[in-house]
């Protein structure tokens, strides 16, 4: 056995110094997914995202249920926005069947969609104000968000997971004073979004932590395949409610929102800011909207499509949302591929965590409007 | 949501005008390369076959000369009567303003193997992950839920389903859902 060397003068060599962190898929900051992170000292020197925690196969099961009993459980991949993600499949199963939507429902449907936007911006606000350290900045947002599951409650009969979407329309009309209530709600909660700037966003805590960090290039931004949120803090202008519009956004007044500075704090605003459209959508569809009429055109029992594919995508509270569905003629779907936003986005986090300070984690993983499950299926 | 009506569906007309923006951009592909087949042009949607030995090159002319930019998605579909795994990718594009709302899907063939061992059979295909960074990912989920094995892949590992999964790609239509 060779002298060891007085323990004091071992020279410490690179690999000693590098350290293997897991974050999560326990810990609170990582949602349901792991990140598996090694550190020199503080600072990030690899990445590497390991999701599937949640993976429960819903492009498997979709292929054992006809068009219609799939409703239900595509839109649990993304409760809080389950309206959005059931766009795209019924946008799809329409194209497929050669369902003419009637005008009612049409606005009924952006509606729906655009409420359950705002409700899981809020949802996401609160948990990146809560990581921040921020608890004022979990509290409001997650008060205000009743205010609109109750509109969708309203609406839909459900708080969460509405189902509220069918291939052909919706499932059923609003009650009669709904209207009123909606443009009542919809107003005071602008109202509040408006005084989210005090507290959050001009809040010089929050800009000294999130301003510089993880900045995406929009060269970057664009190769990676960002989508949402993500691409347009990037200064790319594109949302599919204007690029390429669905149902009635054509005839509806509203804007998108572009950033330049690519940082975490443009990725926070954006969502913010989407809110504030999702408010003049939603007055402006109340207005234009045919007053009375039918929401959905009724159905034979287990519709077939014909032997061809559709690709259909909407803009989602995350970013573009697409169903890719290939018919082979039978009432079930021969494929469903659910291209999800998060999954999307996910390639961007090693990009941007690499280099960067693991104190900077949380700002810079929840600004990529990350939902685990919806990235899993 | 199954109604008892048995109303007829209304089949919408199928055939509605292609605009000549997608027409063009089918011609250049079919123009610069004989051996490729045009599958469909609808309006926006246009769907290039292709085989796998040309894929990277049909790739690289679509990214470089008609400005398509990124990958929406890349889905695998098992077809076990032709013994062959085909791969969709939906290419789009973010920089050309002309291309905004169409979506070319380029679609590719494999072989598939009745006995899978993912990685040392002879279901593979080239990767696009040099050509469209964004497919990383998808090709990684691609992988594991249907075997096909991406050459040029540096990261071919297990992505969403555990470490220890041992039975067959669970996206092949050979594998079933226990109950089902």
């Amino acid at each position: 056995m060779s002298k060891q060397l007085l323990p004091g003068l071992a020279i410490e060599k690179v690999d000693d110094r590098i350290m293997t962190l897991n974050i999560g898929p326990q810990h609170p900051g990582s949602g349901h997914m792991r990140i598996i992170v090694k550190v020199d000292g503080d600072y990030i020197v690899h990445c590497d995202p390991d999701p599937g925690y949640v993976h429960r196969g819903e492009e498997k099961m979709a292929e054992y249920r006809n068009y219609i009993t799939n409703i239900p459980h595509l839109e649990r991949p993304v409760i809080h926005d389950s309206c959005n993600i059931l766009y795209p499949y019924c946008l799809g199963v329409e194209e497929l069947l050669g369902l003419e939507v009637p005008e009612r429902a049409k606005y009924l449907r952006v509606i729906a969609a655009e409420l359950n936007r705002c409700v899981y911006i809020e949802y996401w606000l609160a948990i990146y104000g809560i990581f921040l350290g921020h608890s004022t900045m979990f509290m409001w947002p997650v008060g205000d968000r009743e205010l609109l599951i109750d509109l969708l409650e309203k609406m839909t009969g459900a708080r969460v997971t509405h189902a509220y979407f069918v291939p052909g329309g919706i499932r059923n009309d609003v009650p009669p004073n709904f209207e009123d209530v909606c443009l009542r709600q919809i107003n005071y909660f602008e109202k509040r979004l408006k005084e989210y700037a005090a507290v959050f966003y001009d809040n010089p805590i929050l800009i000294s932590r999130t301003k510089d960090t993880g900045v995406l290039s929009r060269e970057d931004a664009i190769k990676l395949g960002t989508t949402g949120s993500v691409l347009r803090a990037s200064g790319v202008d594109f949302d599919i409610r204007k690029k390429e519009p669905y149902d009635v956004y054509e005839e509806l007044d509203f804007q998108t929102n572009v950033l330049k500075e690519g940082d975490s704090y443009a990725r926070s605003k954006i969502p913010w800011l989407d809110m504030f459209e999702s408010c003049r959508i939603i007055r402006d569809a109340l207005q234009k909207m045919p007053k009375s009429g039918s929401v959905r055109v009724k159905l034979k029992p287990k519709p077939k499509g014909g032997d061809t594919e559709v690709y259909r995508r909407v803009e989602s509270g995350r970013g573009s949302l697409g169903f890719h569905i290939v018919s082979d003629g039978k009432p079930q779907p021969y494929r469903i591929k659910i291209s999800v936003p998060s999954f999307r986005n996910l390639i961007a986090m090693p990009h941007l965590l690499t280099g960067e300070k693991l104190g900077n984690m949380p700002a810079v993983y929840w600004s990529l409007n990350y939902w685990p499950v919806e990235a899993d299926r | 949501m199954s109604s008892a009506d048995s109303t007829e569906i209304v089949k919408t007309d199928d055939s509605s005008i292609i605009p000549d923006l997608d027409k063009s951009l089918s011609d250049s592909i079919s123009k610069k390369f004989s051996n490729i087949e045009i599958a469909y042009v609808k309006p926006d949607r246009i769907r290039v076959n292709v085989k796998k030995e040309e894929i990277i090159d049909v790739a690289t002319f679509i990214r470089d000369e008609l400005n398509f930019d990124h990958a929406e998605s890349v889905s695998g579909v098992d077809y076990p009567e032709d013994k062959q795994i085909e791969v969709v990718y939906h290419l789009g594009s973010y920089t050309d303003v002309s291309l905004d709302k169409k979506i070319l899907a380029l679609a590719t063939r494999t072989l598939r193997e009745d006995t899978p061992h993912p990685g040392n059979d002879n279901t593979k295909l080239p990767s696009l992950r040099d050509v469209f960074p964004s497919v990383s990912f998808h090709e990684r989920e691609c992988f594991e839920m249907l075997g096909v094995y991406f050459d040029g892949h540096p990261d071919n590992r297990r992505l969403l389903l555990p470490e220890d999964w041992a039975d067959i790609p669970p996206l092949r239509k050979d594998f079933s859902i226990k109950g089902r």
